[in-house]
């Protein structure tokens, strides 16, 4: 019994915070589920696609991959580069994902951005079981995004509402998590870094190559960097608390 | 040049497998049972701000400053989401605020 409160109380907490990616989610994955249709496949492979591969720029492009050459290397080398961010993504949830047990394995499968920086960023209640609020974060997101692909897919070009722009919403959520992570530190080099360096490396190798060199660029300058910023964020909080 | 569905389901298995490589190699390669060196402890506290700030960038990647309504929507849209949640902090009313606006804006 006192099991099944646990996992309950974690989904009522998890829900409410998942609410914007429903609504994206459905969004994008009506229309990733069009864009399936469109281009010849049926509702299966919308179904294994949204299912298996779970990251939404990628199964865009992986449609473009399905339609061209059979070119096993130069998928994955795509695949690498378009994804390489949860690298970066993995690196900051080793010790939030810790464990977690089980649900560990689906809680790194299940990493897509959206998963990410909202576990990355959620402020648990200390009488809500981690584990069981991040798995529903990513369990909620994860359905939202099958669901929305499977009904793109079977309604095919039935679907006539004028949702254009809806897709800002992922922009808003990830704009908000920005401010909230701003508002938490004291030291915002890396915020600002991330930020600058991308788009400049936007402007440098444009919209579809820039997130390699952006990711070497961020890591190269905060490991340079590594010795100042360390010193600075001691003494920001070693200051804050006086 | 079509591919056999034989194919296409090993591209597919491609996609998953290069996918699933950049989420679990952090985890795989520090694994918990051992100490973390600390340099990598170092970039899981640094890094996240600037993966999320490299995030909000990829999300706005296709906006064209050069043609069209020159990102003024985005722009916009972007400070109304970043003002209002540094006043109100509410997370519901940022986001939802902020997609109105834009679906608006880019109806004008």
């Amino acid at each position: 019994m006192r099991d099944k409160t646990v996992v309950l109380q974690a989904f009522r907490a998890a829900f409410p915070v998942t609410v914007p990616i429903l609504a994206g989610f459905m969004f994008l994955g009506i229309a990733y589920g069009v864009f399936m249709n469109v281009s010849g496949f049926g509702t299966g492979w919308a179904f294994l696609m949204s299912l298996l591969i779970f990251a939404g720029s990628m199964e865009f492009v992986a449609v473009g991959l399905l339609l061209g050459p059979f070119n096993p290397l130069g998928a994955l080398l795509l695949t690498l580069m378009v994804n390489a961010r949860h690298l970066f993504y993995g690196i900051s949830m080793l010790e939030k994902y810790k464990g977690t047990g089980w649900k560990k394995p689906y809680l790194i499968f299940g990493m897509c951005d959206e998963s990410f920086s909202i576990n990355y960023s959620a402020r648990i209640p200390s009488h809500i079981d981690r584990g069981w609020y991040q798995f529903f974060v990513t369990l909620l997101n994860h359905s939202y995004w099958v669901a929305g692909a499977m009904i793109g897919s079977v309604l095919g070009s039935f679907v006539a509402f004028d949702l254009q722009g809806l897709e800002f919403v992922m922009t808003a959520l990830f704009v908000v998590i920005f401010v909230e992570q701003w508002m938490k530190e004291k030291v915002h080099d890396s915020a600002l870094l991330g930020i600058g360096i991308s788009v400049l490396s936007l402007i440098v190798f444009g919209a579809d190559k820039f997130i390699v060199p952006a990711m070497i660029a961020i890591l190269a300058v905060l490991t340079l960097t590594r010795k100042a910023l360390e010193r600075k964020t001691a003494e920001a909080e070693g200051g804050g608390r006086v | 040049m079509t591919m056999t569905v034989a194919q296409q389901i090993f591209i597919i298995a491609v996609v998953v497998l290069g996918t699933m490589a950049t989420r679990f190699l952090p985890f795989l390669l520090f694994p918990p049972g051992r100490p973390t060196p600390e340099y990598v402890r170092y970039l899981g506290r640094v890094l996240p701000a600037a993966a999320i700030g490299l995030l909000v960038v990829y999300s706005l990647k296709d906006v064209n400053v050069l043609s069209g309504s020159r990102g003024l929507p985005e722009l916009i849209a972007v400070a109304v989401v970043v003002w209002l949640h540094l006043w109100k902090k509410n997370m519901f009313l940022s986001i939802a605020a902020g997609t109105i606006l834009y679906m608006v804006l880019i109806r004008l």
